[in-house]
């Protein structure tokens, strides 16, 4: 006997993936599912899901490159299954990393002969670099202080209170007490001055940035060298400097040339850089240059037989992607020196634009300087009725995701947003933003202050009481109350 | 994987999705591996770029864990080790140097290519911040007997009151072991065993630039390691060594997981295993080779020529097979074994049943030229002639008069088999 089948018990695999059974059951969250699906009931799936996610495009929050010509995503694409640390079969990608290593420490002025080679190395960002580059000062002081028959066993590290997260990860991780110069309303970077004040003999070295995560100032490195030169020569200890340079590394040389702040001091060891900021490549590449061989230990320094060759490695991760390391190869040939040089103009004028903008409005106060990374960050003149964190809630219903931050100590009642500007941020852009913040502002102006409210509710509860404050009071007892829970929810570091 | 290139993984506010695909990809591994968690409870675990940095965050958990335990007992906390066994990746040295932890390696020996349990047991002191197991030897694919480490590790934790904890490192394994062998104990069924951390970027079968490190619980991970910032606005604990990086993989993680299921990995690993075993049955009847990787392991096949005078040949091996386009690595394995040299073949998903004919029948070839090398040697017979106007050469016009007392004969001596290729032996083998 013949069964024959009804016509709607077809081939699974033929229904159209909103047709089929796949989208019906929620997604795994817990297990691993237990059978297989169709591959285009995967992505689609997936693909729904990071619909929500934000526009990268939108996000001005992050200095992380959000584009790149098609060409460098044909590269990154058929690079992508290339392990880069297997240099034994992949010599070619392993010789562009070197390039890159040579091109970055000339262009940060490495003083090198003509054809000897830069050391330096590609990481997965300036987190790992600066991790590299902490861990080669603290062996070095460590042996210095072995030798001289001193104790090791308790090195700091002198930063400004602006430093990014990832020192502090550095200073936990790897047992090195963390000296922070504090920030003071209106200079929110390290004070060269007092940075070297806190220099003593277990100092292994000074971090000054070139390009505050906060406002995007370059740090004053020429005016640290001198005075820690002179401290130096007192007091006979050899402290370097290590340049984090993740955001300002791929702007100074273009922008600002004449500007010392890198291996032209001698003092400065070493530099990182994000390769993933201004480098303008996508997220997953930082760099990392010593001054010359002797400012990495060889102890740190791995050779392994892998594969059947003997290479030296010093990084924190192993097996990678190559693509990222090709796509900042392709960028600084596309690119050259010229090519760098009118994106970072463009930036600047951009971020002119969009800072003319905000002045007139007359809202807001100005707190990133011209001479810096290309954004801006800007606070409001007057905060008693509504604060930044409200400005940046409103911008993303516009789409615009705008971070609201408090500065760190000792400036912690002052409030920024900021606006990165980088090289997908185009005029129309800009002016679309004031448009739109100008927008937000008549909106809030519309509603009642947060801060009113908050006093009216009180007035209502303390009606039962017989005591009455003043009103200039009662509204300090609210700032106080609000400024409690904005501090609250500011937490460790800001990026 | 393309489309989510320019989507930086660490901005938890703006790519929320993207965050809690990987908090699934976490949970799910969680899951896999056994963990103790509650049916709605969240796993404690992160994504990674690698084994290596796993590790790393692994070790310190127990490093930070172990002080803080000898800080409350009032006892120093300058010295602490780590037990491994010599087969250890690189990674693992790495740690030990980068974070000043003294590594204590169980030596192997010939036919046994992995940690002894025992030994490792015995190793352990008051110092040590935790046992290495690793699941998936580099070297010989094998799988170490965690289980036994756990049983003997309990036995002396109750004798001398000290608390070691294991840590598995499964890197390669963890992607295999719950496919073919899910009766084996080694994950967090075992109760010392407080951390586990897997590559996806090996059997979890995504490119490189994935790795996934889970705790047991909470309490393994101490607390003052986890960091919390203000990124971008909101409140977000990390626990990371590298803080931006693409979300490419971590997506594609996820897609694997979605699309494939537990079946589709089982079937992908299974094929790799009878890929592996012919492969292995192919060698051994050539005659020449001794396969050293076990059948228990990681798909991958290991082997050695039998005859003990022919195991430098390996690496004149490992250079004749580049010739038609294969790499095959060539070791020596680290002490107490150094003598015996390996060649290792990884079966991959993509290393199909024609390949490996294939690449058996180069093999062959290979050896045929190799023993026709080391078999013929090559003399040469080296003339020199010299031409001289001698007074007694004769009226002969236009003739080459060759004096005999001139004629040089040169031979060379043939190139020896026994010039070793070996060259500088390096730290580790990966």
């Amino acid at each position: 006997m013949v069964l024959s089948k009804a016509a709607s018990e077809s081939d699974v695999s033929i229904h159209s993936t909103f047709a089929s059974r796949y989208v019906q059951t929620s997604l795994p969250r817990f297990r691993m599912p237990e059978c297989s699906i169709p591959k285009e009931a995967a992505y689609q799936i997936i693909n729904d899901e990071l619909m929500l996610d934000g526009n990268p495009r939108l996000n001005l929050a992050s200095f992380v490159t959000t584009w790149m010509e098609p060409e460098c995503d044909k590269l990154i694409m058929a690079a992508i299954n290339k392990n880069y640390v297997d240099m034994d079969e992949y010599p070619v990608t392993t010789e562009l990393q070197n390039r890159c290593v040579n091109m970055i420490a000339h262009l940060f002025n490495a003083p090198l002969g003509e054809s000897e080679t830069a050391v330096g190395v590609g990481t997965v960002g300036s987190s790992e670099a600066i991790m590299l580059a902490g861990l080669a000062f603290k062996r070095r002081w460590q042996n210095k202080r072995k030798a001289e028959g001193k104790p090791c066993d308790k090195p700091n590290i002198v930063t400004g209170a602006n430093v990014q997260v990832c020192w502090e990860k550095f200073a936990r991780y790897f047992e090195v007490e963390l000296k922070e110069v504090k920030l003071r309303d209106g200079y929110y970077v390290m004070d060269p001055k007092k940075a070297v004040e806190l220099v003593d003999e277990n100092t292994i070295c000074v971090a000054a940035i070139l390009g505050s995560t906060l406002n995007g100032e370059f740090e004053d490195v020429k005016l640290l060298n001198d005075l820690l030169i002179e401290k130096n020569k007192e007091t006979g200890w050899d402290t370097p400097i290590h340049v984090d340079a993740a955001s300002g590394g791929f702007i100074a040389p273009f922008l600002y040339p004449e500007l010392e702040w890198d291996f032209r001091l001698p003092l400065v060891k070493s530099i990182n850089v994000s390769g993933h900021k201004y480098g303008l490549v996508y997220a997953g590449i930082g760099w990392v240059i010593w001054r010359n061989k002797e400012d990495l230990p060889e102890e740190l320094i791995f050779h392994i037989n892998y594969l059947g060759a003997d290479q030296p490695t010093f990084t924190l991760n192993f097996s990678k992607g190559s693509s990222q390391v090709i796509a900042q190869y392709y960028q600084l040939i596309r690119l050259g020196f010229e090519g760098y040089k009118n994106i970072m103009d463009n930036c600047q004028g951009n971020a002119m634009v969009l800072k003319e903008g905000l002045e007139k409005t007359g809202r807001f106060n100005i707190v990133s300087k011209d001479n810096g990374v290309p954004l801006v960050a800007f606070s409001l003149k007057d905060r008693s009725r509504h604060d930044e964190f409200e400005v940046s809630d409103y911008l993303r219903r516009f789409g615009w995701i705008v971070p609201a931050y408090t500065m760190p100590p000792d400036a912690q009642h002052i409030t920024v947003l900021r606006v990165v500007v980088r090289e997908d941020f185009s005029r129309t852009l800009a002016e679309r933003l004031v448009m739109d913040i100008v927008k937000v502002l008549h909106e809030l102006d519309q509603l009642p202050s947060k801060l009113l409210m908050l006093s009216e509710e009180k007035k209502k509860v303390e009606n039962g009481n017989a005591s009455k404050k003043s009103e200039i009071e009662m509204q300090k007892s609210i700032t106080d109350a609000w400024k409690k829970f904005v501090l609250a929810k500011k937490t460790n570091g800001v990026c | 994987m393309l489309e989510v290139m320019n989507k930086n993984y660490v901005d938890m506010d703006e790519y929320p999705v993207t965050t809690e695909l990987q908090n699934r990809c976490v949970n799910i591994i969680a899951h896999l591996f056994n963990a103790p968690v509650g049916e709605k409870e969240a796993a404690v675990g992160v994504g990674t770029v690698g084994s290596s940095e796993a590790i790393m965050l692994a070790g310190l958990a127990f490093k930070r864990r172990w002080q803080n335990k000898r800080k409350a007992e009032g006892k120093p906390c300058e010295n602490p080790n780590i037990v491994t066994g010599a087969n250890v990746q690189v990674c693992w040295e790495k740690f030990a140097r980068y974070f000043e932890v003294e590594l204590k390696e169980v030596k192997l020996r010939e036919g046994y290519y992995v940690m002894d349990p025992v030994k490792a047991v015995e190793m352990v002191d008051e110092n040590t911040i935790c046992v290495a197991a690793i699941l998936g030897s580099t070297l010989s694919g094998e799988f170490e007997d965690v289980k036994l480490l756990n049983d003997l590790l309990t036995v002396k934790n109750r004798n001398t009151g000290w608390d070691t904890p294991i840590h598995v490192d499964a890197a390669s394994g963890g992607f295999v072991a719950p496919f073919l062998y899910p009766e084996l104990e080694w994950d967090f069924r075992l109760p010392l065993v407080k951390s586990i951390n897997v590559s996806g970027h090996k059997y979890g079968l995504v490119y490189a630039g994935v790795g996934w490190v889970v705790w047991r619980s909470r309490k393994d991970l101490p607390e003052e390691l986890i960091f919390h910032i203000n990124y971008l606005g909101s409140d977000q604990p990390t626990f990371t060594l590298n803080f931006s990086k693409g979300s490419s993989q971590i997506i594609a993680q996820y897609y694997q997981f979605l699309r494939l299921g537990f079946e589709g990995y089982k079937n992908i690993i299974e094929n790799c295993m009878e890929n592996a075993m012919m492969l292995g049955e192919g060698l051994k009847r050539m005659g020449r080779f001794d396969v050293v990787s076990k059948e228990d392991g990681v798909p991958l096949v290991a082997f050695s020529f039998n005859n003990k005078k022919d195991m430098h040949l390996a690496f004149k091996l490992s250079k004749l097979l580049r010739q038609y386009g294969w790499i095959v690595p060539a070791y020596t394995m680290p002490a107490d074994a150094e003598h015996v040299t390996v060649l290792r073949v990884v079966v991959r998903e993509d290393f199909g049943r024609p390949l490996v004919e294939k690449f058996l029948s180069h093999v062959e070839t290979s050896l045929n030229e190799l023993d026709s090398m080391t078999e013929a040697p090559l003399s040469t017979i080296l003339l020199t002639v010299e031409l001289k106007n001698t007074e007694n050469a004769g009226e002969e016009d236009g003739g080459l008069h060759i004096p005999s007392n001139v004629i040089m004969k040169k031979e060379l001596v043939p190139i020896s088999k026994n010039i070793p290729l070996i060259g500088v032996k390096t730290k580790g083998v990966c």
